[in-house]
């Protein structure tokens, strides 16, 4: 186990990196100096107990939240989020956890919601057929996208949100428990549609907590724990490992590992104190 | 992925049928069948409305046979006219899944702008029609700004507005209470006496046969250069000459008589542009979307309260000009104009027709549809002499059966996750 323990370089392009990003709430610190790197055709999960502040990171990242200090690097560009659609103008997309779709319209509906093209006139032809190149690409396996939404799957409906959120070409994706409330077979569903978007060249943050899922997608596994980085893990670590690195039982051999692999890693994360 | 099918279809398979678990159904037994499917679990559409309209027209025709005279059915598409606008606008409001239960008495009160404009103060007609719609389109405005702004149900506020702009009403029409339209006038003769020429009548009722026909063949082009499934043209030559066929049946009996009146051409223009706006524009799929889900519809970057306030608008202003054409249609503005069941007439004429009171699902049409078997039934009962008691208790439980199907059929869709 040890020999596994050289982290994968990531090759992509550093999509994000945040440095240092803290967010108060009155006197209440949901976010200490937080570090986090994406890179392009990497799954990074976000792994932490509730109150860890990985809703607060994703809703800053989504613009929905900003943060009172540090430093967001975009595409090697320092950016301000404003709000959500600065953050979609940018090309990060967020699928948050209640899908947000309508169920009474269908599949091409939803995917095309508030985008539809030419507005006096729906090219209902053109949006289908964007509809379909997008679930291929995806290899989803929807079986009309002329069904209203209702009458899917969970799994599909998550392919259905995902697919949505890769209309506008995003550079990073958000996820936000993709995997929660899905059967076995919709969550191995949903976990490769997560490689196939990793495989399209994106940057994929998701939040879950199921260790499972996150060892079997994720490239990188960052650990937060009341705000601040409680470590970086890589899918081969074990679960004892993420989860006293989660719960903040102090085991020893987290934090050797952790420190050895601050030295391997050039880009490594920041750790907790 | 492998191109065969088991059937010998072509090789190559289209974009929306590739797909080997989903059966799709072609030709005219497919058409058959998933029309049977979807009845099945719940997407009834037009049918309730088409079986009851079956049913009372037997009724009525054998009971009295001057029901179903050309005489009476033109009649009875006059007074479907200006109920059916104000329905329309009923239909619009569903859409979004909020209601507006005043509509009869901004019909009322537009009626009456357009008497005491028009003949007290002698404005040319010209401006007092837009005045009283403009006054109509500013009553939506307030209850959309207190729907969105204070977050005061729609069916509270527009209660209140019932009572409220009953006394506007009563208010401007004063002591005399009753104003009598010029007859001879233009406007009289449009609610009266002015039908199609016979010609032109014949004409207009090939036009939708004919552009079913064009933009179906187009549509169809479209989607085989972008490789999906198209229908066939048989398929669409069948239907364009079925509705062809059908409306120059019901033209040609109307004709026998005195015709097709301008005034329900408008209110079927009304509809079809309706139909067009909520099912083919931008505006139309956000309103449906809010219907059925509206944080969905906010996250997706929709102006939710513009589409609000878009639906409250224009379910009043249609009440608005409901209300002048049944002004025009009587050639008074009273004080009764808009009281008694023109309310319920036109939310049961929507609901009877199809349009869910749950929101996100319903059709322009089915105001058309509703607003005829709701004067069929007004009409029968007139001819076989009964009181307005009976028909009021009958109109009433027509809506009751109306309502009974939409939830019924809402908890059949849902379990067969259609909802």
């Amino acid at each position: 186990m040890t020999d596994s323990l050289t982290p994968p370089v990531p090759e992509g392009e550093l999509v994000l990196s945040l440095r240092g990003i803290s967010k108060h709430f009155g006197a209440v610190s949901a976010l200490t100096e937080i570090d986090l790197d994406v890179h392009a055709g990497e799954v990074v999960a976000l792994v932490g107990d509730n109150g860890a502040g990985k809703s607060t990171l994703i809703k800053i990242l989504a613009g929905v939240h900003q943060p009172s200090s540090g430093t967001m690097m975009f595409r090697g560009k320092p950016v301000t989020l404003a709000d959500p659609s600065a953050s979609l103008a940018l090309g990060i997309a967020t699928v948050f956890q209640d899908l947000a779709l309508c169920e009474n319209l269908d599949v091409v509906a939803n995917i095309f919601l508030g985008k539809e093209l030419d507005p006096l006139h729906m090219d209902e032809v053109a949006m289908e057929t964007r509809a379909w190149t997008l679930l291929r690409e995806l290899s989803a396996r929807i079986p009309s996208v002329r069904e209203v939404v209702a009458s899917l799957s969970g799994g599909q409906r998550q392919t259905v949100a995902i697919a949505r959120s890769l209309l506008l070409e995003p550079k990073l994706i958000l996820l936000d428990e993709p995997t929660a409330a899905l059967g076995v077979a919709q969550t191995a569903e949903v976990l490769d549609l997560i490689e196939r978007v990793r495989d399209r060249g994106l940057g994929v943050v998701m939040i879950s907590h199921n260790m499972e899922d996150v060892r079997a997608v994720a490239d990188r596994i960052v650990v937060l724990r009341l705000g601040r980085n409680n470590g970086v893990f890589y899918p081969d670590a074990s679960n004892q490992e993420l989860v006293s690195a989660i719960t903040g039982a102090s085991d020893n051999s987290v934090s050797r590992r952790a420190t050895r692999r601050r030295a391997t890693a050039p880009l490594g994360q920041g750790h907790g104190p | 992925m492998t191109n065969e099918t088991k059937d010998g279809a072509p090789s190559a398979k289209l974009l929306d049928r590739s797909d080997e678990r989903v059966r799709h159904d072609t030709g005219v037994s497919g058409a058959i069948r998933g029309f049977l499917d979807r009845v099945r679990s719940g997407d009834l559409g037009p049918l309730p409305v088409v079986i009851g309209l079956i049913i009372i027209w037997t009724v009525f025709e054998s009971l009295n046979t001057v029901f179903l005279s050309s005489n009476n059915l033109v009649n009875l598409l006059f007074d479907s006219s200006t109920v059916g606008v104000i329905s329309l606008g009923i239909v619009c409001i569903l859409m979004v899944g909020e209601i507006d239960l005043s509509v009869g008495s901004v019909s009322g009160f537009a009626s009456a702008m357009v008497g005491v404009l028009w003949v007290d103060q002698g404005w040319p007609v010209i401006l007092a029609i837009p005045a009283a719609l403009v006054a109509g389109a500013f009553i939506g405005f307030v209850y959309s700004q207190l729907f969105n702004r204070f977050g005061m149900p729609s069916f509270v506020s527009t209660l209140a507005g019932l009572l409220a702009i009953l006394g506007l009403q009563l208010y401007i029409l004063g002591e005399s209470g009753s104003i009598n339209l010029p007859y001879g006038s233009g406007l009289v003769n449009f609610g009266q006496t002015l039908f199609m020429p016979h010609v032109v009548a014949f004409i207009i009722a090939v036009l939708p046969g004919v552009v079913t026909l064009i933009l179906g063949y187009r549509t169809s082009g479209r989607r085989r250069a972008a490789g999906l499934s198209a229908p066939s043209i048989n398929g669409l030559v069948v239907r364009a000459v079925v509705i062809t066929l059908v409306l120059e049946g019901i033209v040609f009996y109307l004709n026998t008589d005195r015709g097709v009146p301008w005034m329900f051409g408008l209110f079927v223009g009304l509809v079809v542009a309706t139909n067009y706006a909520l099912t083919r524009t931008k505006w139309g799929r956000w309103i449906t979307a809010v219907g059925g889900n509206r944080e969905a519809a906010r996250r997706a970057g929709i102006n939710v309260r513009l589409i609000y306030t878009s639906a409250f608008m224009l379910c009043s202003t249609l009440a608005a000009l409901g209300g002048i054409l049944s002004a025009v249609r009587l050639a008074s503005a009273s004080q009764q104009a808009g009281t008694g069941d023109v309310n319920l007439d036109a939310i049961a004429a929507a609901v009877i027709g199809g349009t869910s009171l749950f929101g996100g699902r319903g059709s322009a049409y089915s105001a058309l549809l509703g607003i005829i078997v709701i004067q069929s039934i007004a009409s029968g009962l007139t001819l076989l002499d009964l009181s307005s008691a009976l028909r009021y208790m009958i109109t009433g439980g027509v809506l009751a059966i109306a309502v009974i199907v939409d939830a019924l059929a809402r908890r059949s869709r849902v379990s067969h996750g259609r909802a």
